[in-house]
């Protein structure tokens, strides 16, 4: 599959906005009002403006942006409409959890139920992402079990980064948040492991005797393309990384994962490199986004000479 | 609305004979002319007369080489391909729009133009490679069936038909209502044993492919019997003839040689 690289830029900007929402909504559950309105609102801002700007990238893949709001309508059959109306409908919480949490109003009692649903609905969104791509059955490597967890803990992972860099800059950084971090980026480095190696054994049970039906009569091989010059199917989805250089790019992943570790970790006695561990992570999920489309063979391609799919 | 309609009874389709196909591209060019000026038109070109030219085509014509079980040689299958409108289609259910959708009254899958916002998910969604996006026009083109030929009270009854179907000079592409067992399509579908493309993805494609026939050629027909001779006075005049320009009619030629390296007799 082609990465088009507004979707790399939304799924990773809102996948890590939409975890830091949901920790700072958990955090206001678990410890009320933030410490500082200056603290409360730096976070705020920085979560939906993650979110925001996601979003907004995620209508420059659009052929008409102007009519995005029409994708709000299908929700009862496609998880693409239903990404869009829970990534609307989360702002009116998140707005309001962030207005008391941060204490610009005053409404200690409203931290509690607006951070709870700030939180569903921040996880729900990003789940949303996740089915899109998992409920394709055109495409073997991403109709996996393991797709939508790891789109939740690519999510937690980084906003959890996030929120230890930006405690850092408030001089708040705490303990827990270096243990919790660590232990979401080793989760997600298990769970990556874990669905490479279910997507490099599971069988291509398509074929191009299947795809056009010829393989009853015997052994089927591509002739002849339909036209001179490449086409949309062929562009979209025919695009196939290279296996050496995927293995070279998904090294490079599990680097960025050691360095976001080992940078969280040194942080116990050298705080500022929290901000180092966020950078790594947040770059490890753009490499690992863009791996994820460009390592997913559409079954379309057995129709352009692919073997089987 | 992308939810899908109950299942229709009537469901519009083409059968295409792979038997017969020639790959003249007669139906591919036939769909672009129709299409370029009727429902969602145009079908838009992109540097149409430059060094990389592309453009949206609604039927393509493929060739495949197919070698069959226990033969040496090989047979072109030209396989024409385009929308199935297929009975439980992943593209409509996923567009977030409605712009896709399924027909209740026939099982034509369309694309309004005017609601496609070009978010491209139901070209992922299609294994069949059926769709193709317009980059001029920012929407999603697919097969129509020519749904503004075959209901056009302009049109003479018997030109009611989709235009690939009209132009197809060896008649392997037949349209017709696959829901009704009794219709012409539906009878030649049984009586051909035509098939689904990737029936294991469970799209549940309305339209079907005919296979090929067995392949009847030099190597496994029984040869052609020639008239014994008789030993009249004429053959014995010809034989002489033959004879006297040093040609032989009892030889029979040698049978081809292995060689696979392209090189020409002679």
């Amino acid at each position: 599959m082609h990465p088009a690289y507004s979707v790399i830029l939304f799924t990773t900007a809102s996948g890590a906005g939409y975890g830091l929402l949901a920790l700072l909504g958990l955090v206001g559950v678990n410890h009320g009002q933030a410490s500082s309105i200056a603290f409360g609102v730096t976070s705020m801002v920085i979560a939906l403006g993650l979110i925001t700007i996601g979003l907004l990238a995620s209508t420059l893949h659009l052929g008409h942006p102007e009519r995005a709001w029409r994708a709000l309508s299908q929700w009862r059959s496609s998880w693409l409409s239903r990404e869009g109306v829970a990534a609307v409908v989360t702002y009116a919480p998140a707005l309001l959890f962030g207005l008391v949490w941060s204490g610009l109003v005053e409404a200690p009692s409203l931290i509690l139920p607006l951070g709870l649903v700030t939180a569903i609905l921040a996880a729900f969104t990003v789940y949303c992402t996740g089915m899109i791509y998992a409920s394709l059955p055109t495409i073997r490597a991403w109709a996996q079990p393991l797709t939508v967890p790891i789109y939740l803990a690519f999510a937690l992972a980084s906003g959890s980064a996030l929120l230890a860099a930006i405690s850092f800059a408030f001089g708040s950084l705490q303990l827990f948040q270096v243990i919790f971090t660590v232990a979401a980026l080793i989760v997600l480095a298990v769970l990556k492991f874990l669905y490479w190696r279910a997507i490099d054994s599971a069988p291509k049970t398509h074929t191009m005797g299947t795809a056009t039906g010829l393989g009853r009569i015997g052994e089927v091989r591509q002739w002849e393309l339909p036209h001179t010059a490449t086409n949309f199917v062929q562009s979209e989805m025919g695009y196939v990384i290279a296996r050496r250089h995927a293995q070279k790019l998904r090294r490079f992943v599990f680097i960025l994962f050691a360095s976001a570790l080992a940078a969280m970790l040194l942080a116990l006695t050298i705080p500022a490199l929290v901000i180092v561990a966020a950078i790594a992570v947040l770059a490890a999920a753009a490499v690992e986004r863009w791996l994820f489309f460009a390592e997913a063979q559409h079954v379309s391609t057995l129709y352009y000479g692919a073997p089987n799919a | 609305m992308t939810s899908l309609p109950p299942p229709s009874a009537k469901k519009l389709g083409l059968v295409i004979d792979l038997d017969t196909c020639v790959g003249c591209q007669a139906c591919a060019t036939s769909c672009k002319e129709w299409n370029t000026q009727g429902y969602s038109a145009p079908l838009s070109d992109a540097n149409p007369y430059g060094t990389d030219p592309s453009g949206v085509w609604l039927n393509r014509v493929h060739g495949y080489e197919v070698k069959e079980q226990g033969r040496k040689d090989s047979r072109v299958v030209h396989f024409p391909r385009s929308c199935l409108h297929c009975e439980t289609p992943a593209c409509v259910t996923v567009c977030p729009t409605g712009a896709s959708y399924k027909r209740a009254e026939d099982g034509i899958v369309l694309v309004n133009p005017d609601t496609c916002i070009g978010c491209k998910l139901c070209s992922w969604a299609c294994p069949y490679g059926a769709r193709e996006y317009d980059q001029s026009h920012g929407v999603m083109k697919k097969c129509t069936l020519c749904v503004d030929r075959i209901y056009n009270e302009h049109l003479e009854p018997e030109d009611r038909q989709p235009a690939c179907v009209k132009a197809c000079p060896t008649g392997a592409r037949h349209f017709g209502d696959l829901g009704d067992p009794n219709s012409a399509v539906s009878q030649l579908v049984a009586a051909r044993e035509g098939f689904d493309l990737l029936p294991e993805m469970g799209y549940k494609p309305v339209n079907k492919y005919l296979p090929p026939r067995p392949r009847r050629d030099a190597f496994t027909s029984a040869p052609v019997e020639l008239a014994k001779e008789n030993g009249s006075s004429i053959e014995k005049l010809f034989a002489w003839a033959d004879r006297l320009m040093g040609g032989s009619t009892k030889k029979a030629p040698a049978p081809p040689q292995e060689d696979y390296s392209g090189r020409l007799e002679g």
